[in-house]
């Protein structure tokens, strides 16, 4: 079942930037997504901590469909959550649509 | 789009090395078809010796494997010699009658050994030493015989040996000159490697000239080989000869095609041979008339050659400097450039503690370091092998250059500065906890060639970067002749081939005011650049064009964009300003009401005189800026941080000068300063030095006449101990001279380079000339300092006060 939540307007988010939507999860435990916009206006949502050691992805610097930790610069792909080699890791990654110039992100259900 | 054809010939390290940066570069604009003549994927060939040696296998010196080659969709053909390209149709030709059509073609062709044209060359047991074949013969024989000879005493012939005496055989270097590596070594250590290496059990005979070999068939003619004959009419039981007398560039096939050769193929400086599609890299190319036999030089070619297939269009190939080491274990030398006893005006620097085993030789002209011969104790060989390619000019660390480079950092690595005296076990990297051992075995496993290679795929000196001059030495001793120290005007990133000057050049002549124009102008290979260009490229704008550059906060790290310290739960850490270190009862009333009233975790005094309170939530900041009222402490930016200060003539029993007034002038004056990388000022009042002036980029000493001005003290990752600039007598003057010193470092420097850093590159004469004799060049860059600083506001006031602007800081709920 989708489960599709509006979450900002579209310029509210940060070209090569992010915000971060509290959410919780299936045990109504809160955790952050971090919902990233490219330079070229693509939107992404990925969990927002870090595979490596938890570090906020949506404080990091976001270039290409990238992402660096800010905590020890780790790249995360903004497209499947998958930390750049030699790191080995992964963050969840959410669907996410634009309609009516607001942001939607799919949660899971 | 189509793709174009590229077919490479030669699957070794220097063909596939440009196959390896073209993927990176431009993964999708080439079919590539690879054909190889050994049976193997391409292979690390300098760690041969090793194999030899019993040190490794044969499995570990792969670097790409099959599956590699299958996943980034390359077609590869090995046993298979290409014979003949048919450059009107544009198609190569294999002996097993495969073929292959071309757009673009690259010829790796290498070199080979060369063999001696003497009676009985072709005989049995009688090899060059090249390849894997090669090796494994030489492993056979040693099962089945027992004298070996080796024709040549340069650096294969020594590894051959070497290996040859591990597998069990007896072994004789057979040797023209009157010492060993002459063209590495001169006469002393040649000499002292000799004798190291009779201790191991070789034999040598030097100036000595082979007549001919025979062989056990009945006419002495045929057969396998059984004895050497020498000119001088003597002979030696030879059952096994290697011929390790030079290597010849491999360039028949290009020649049978037409290309034009000269003793290699002969290629620009764009790698271009003079068949505009064809390209060509490694040892079997003459580039200016040079032909290179090491890996180092291939890897640069290779380089530029990508980049050029990639229609990038931008590298040129300008010729190497070529250092060498010998992988011999236990045997420890290095050399590099020219060191012959030429009477040229040239000076030579020698170290000989023949009873330690140690002799290390420095020739010097005109203020330049030409060659270097290293024995005993090698852990200098890069930083020396660096200043003589950078032709660093001396002069100023001239009498301690013997000494070597005290480059390492202080902590994290047990005191430790030669890691050839580490064991596996010991711990190089004390962030990330990364021993000898690992950092060996992941340079041979998975073929690392740079200190990035390293850092990137061990972590070891990728934090602090304390422990690099550690890593850099195991790199060295690891690969042998194969590292070549990173050059010191590398590239800013991997979006651009432009280093730090050139960018600060274009950015000033063509007025780029923004991120987006500079990376166009200047050819950025990304759209957005990367994480390490993008906040250099931002201050690099900012410095140049004050007020007129826009400031791209998405460029900028999370610290200075919250104008917090992101610690490492994801909370922030406040630390207010506190001029020069004083404070007063109501900014500490206030300070203590925020800590209640936000429940701050930690409050903690800093090391530069002022409070931190730690552990704040990130939606907490702008409150607390609104309740504390005091200005931002940037102690989170590459900018000004602190002005330390002791007590002074004010109170102080001892004091000469008002430190403490002088600090609070300075800090207010400066405040706000973007700079390459954090600046710390210290004022003391006398020469007791209570502020330790001595470790800060500006450190000042008040004196009973006026002011000595310190600078480049550095007291973090590396104790660096400030020097001597000037001294001063009025506070006008510390505010001029230590501000227009500030100011040209914030022109000049590299982004991330400490004053320390950028004064080790530039020299503290070029510093003294721009600062104390040239009056009006210091006024003019104090004015401009000021200039830039002008209007500048305290950022979390601004905060406080656009509050609505700033909605991307606030958390959305769902």
């Amino acid at each position: 079942m989708s489960n599709w939540v509006k979450v900002a307007p579209f310029d509210e988010i940060p070209k090569l930037g992010a915000r971060v939507v509290r959410t919780k999860d299936s045990e109504q435990k809160e955790f952050d997504i971090g919902v990233f916009r490219t330079e070229d206006d693509r939107i992404f949502a990925i969990n927002n901590t870090c595979p490596h050691k938890g570090g906020p992805l949506s404080q990091g610097i976001v270039y290409g469909d990238k992402v660096a930790c800010p905590m020890h610069s780790w790249k995360i792909s903004l497209v499947d959550g998958k930390a750049e080699e030699p790191d080995v890791g992964e963050t969840a990654c959410f669907n996410t649509k634009i309609e009516d110039g607001f942001v939607y992100l799919e949660l899971k259900a | 789009m189509q793709k174009m054809k590229l077919v490479v010939v030669g699957n070794g390290m220097a063909g596939m090395r440009v196959v390896e940066e073209l993927l990176k570069i431009a993964p999708d604009i080439y079919d590539i078809t690879v054909f190889g003549d050994e049976p193997y994927p391409n292979y690390n060939r300098i760690m041969l010796s090793p194999v030899l040696a019993n040190e490794q296998t044969i499995n570990d010196i792969i670097l790409n494997t099959r599956e590699w080659y299958a996943e980034n969709n390359i077609t590869l053909y090995t046993s298979a010699r290409i014979n003949k390209i048919d450059r009107k149709n544009r198609v190569v030709y294999a002996e097993d009658g495969a073929s292959a059509e071309y757009d673009r073609l690259l010829l790796a062709t290498g070199s080979k050994p060369f063999m001696l044209p003497i009676e009985g060359a072709n005989l049995e047991g009688v090899i060059g030493y090249r390849d894997i074949k090669d090796t494994n013969d030489m492993i056979d024989a040693a099962k089945k015989h027992k004298h070996a000879v080796v024709i040549g005493g340069g650096l294969l012939g020594l590894e051959a040996a070497n290996g040859l005496k591990i597998q069990g055989m007896e072994v004789t270097v057979i040797h023209r000159n009157e010492w060993l590596l002459e063209k590495q070594l001169d006469k002393t250590a040649g000499k002292m490697l000799q004798k190291n290496l009779e201790a191991k059990g070789l034999n040598f005979q030097l100036k000595q000239n082979t007549k001919e070999l025979t062989g056990d068939g009945a006419d002495g003619k045929s057969g396998r080989v059984n004895t050497i004959h020498f000119t001088d009419g003597s002979s030696l039981p030879a059952d096994l000869v290697v011929m390790a007398v030079g290597i010849r560039p491999n360039f028949s096939l290009a020649e049978s095609a037409g290309i034009y050769c000269n003793k290699g193929i002969v290629v620009n400086d764009t790698m271009q041979t003079y068949d505009p599609r064809v390209y060509a890299v490694g040892e079997c190319v003459a580039h200016r008339g040079i032909s290179y036999g090491l890996v180092a030089p291939l890897f640069e070619m290779a380089k530029v050659c990508a980049t050029h297939l990639a229609n990038f269009g931008i590298g040129q190939y300008k010729g190497s400097v070529t250092s060498t080491k010998l992988k011999v274990t236990g045997v420890d030398l290095f050399s590099a450039g020219d060191f012959g006893n030429i009477d040229d005006g040239r000076e030579e620097i020698v170290l000989h503690d023949a009873v330690g085993g140690v002799y290390k030789k420095l020739v010097i002209k005109d203020d330049k370091i030409i060659g270097s011969v290293l024995y005993g104790d090698t852990a200098d060989g890069a930083w020396y092998f660096k200043m003589l390619r950078d032709g660093k000019p001396i002069h100023e660390i001239r009498d301690s250059l013997m000494f070597g480079q005290d480059s390492l950092g202080n902590t994290g690595h047990q005191g430790q500065d030669k890691a050839a005296a580490m064991t596996n076990e010991m711990e190089v990297c004390g962030c990330n906890g990364v021993c000898k051992g690992t950092i060996v075995k992941a340079i041979q496993d998975q073929g690392l060639f740079t200190i990035d290679d390293v850092k990137k795929q061990t972590k070891a000196g990728s934090s602090c970067g304390s422990c690099v001059g550690l890593v850099e030495q195991i790199l060295a001793s690891t690969l042998g002749g194969g590292y070549a120290p990173p050059s010191s005007s590398k590239a800013v990133c991997g979006c651009s081939d432009k280093n730090h000057e050139e960018v600060r050049a274009e950015i000033r002549t063509h007025k780029y005011l923004n991120i987006p124009d500079a990376m166009k102008g200047m050819g950025w290979r990304t759209p957005n650049g990367c994480a390490t260009c993008r906040p250099a490229l931002n201050y690099y704008l900012l410095s140049t064009w004050p007020h007129e550059a826009v400031d791209d906060p998405q460029s900028r790290f999370i610290n200075e964009r919250v104008h917090a310290n992101i610690q490492k739960d994801g909370t922030y850490s406040v630390i207010p300003r506190m001029y020069g270190g004083v404070t007063s009862s109501d900014q500490l009333r206030k300070i203590a009401d925020v800590a209640d009233k936000y429940a701050v975790p930690m409050v903690k005094v800093t090391g530069g005189q002022r409070i931190d309170l730690l552990g704040v939530k990130k939606e907490d900041l702008v409150d607390m800026w609104k309740d504390l009222d005091m200005p931002s402490g940037y102690a989170y930016a590459k900018g000004i941080r602190t002005v330390k200060t002791c007590v002074g003539s004010e109170f102080c029993r001892f004091g000469t000068q008002n430190s403490t007034q002088m600090g609070i002038d300075i800090e207010k004056a400066f405040d706000h300063m973007w700079a390459p990388h954090k600046v710390k000022f210290a004022v003391s009042g006398c020469p007791r030095n209570c502020a330790e002036s001595g470790i800060k980029d500006v450190g000042i000493i008040g004196v009973d006449s006026g002011w000595e001005i310190y600078v480049g003290g550095n007291g973090g990752i590396k104790t660096e101990v400030a020097q001597f600039l000037c001294k001063v007598k009025t506070s006008d003057e510390v505010l001029e001279y230590s501000g227009a010193f500030i100011q040209i470092y914030r022109e000049e420097a590299r982004y991330l380079d400490r004053t320390v850093h950028w004064i080790e590159r530039v020299g503290l004469e070029y510093v003294k000339q721009r600062i104390l004799e040239d009056a009006e060049g210091r006024k003019a860059a104090y004015e401009r300092l000021l200039y830039a600083l002008q209007g500048a506001v305290n950022p979390w006031a601004e905060r406080v006060e656009k509050r609505e602007q700033h909605k991307e800081f606030e958390t959305i709920i769902v």
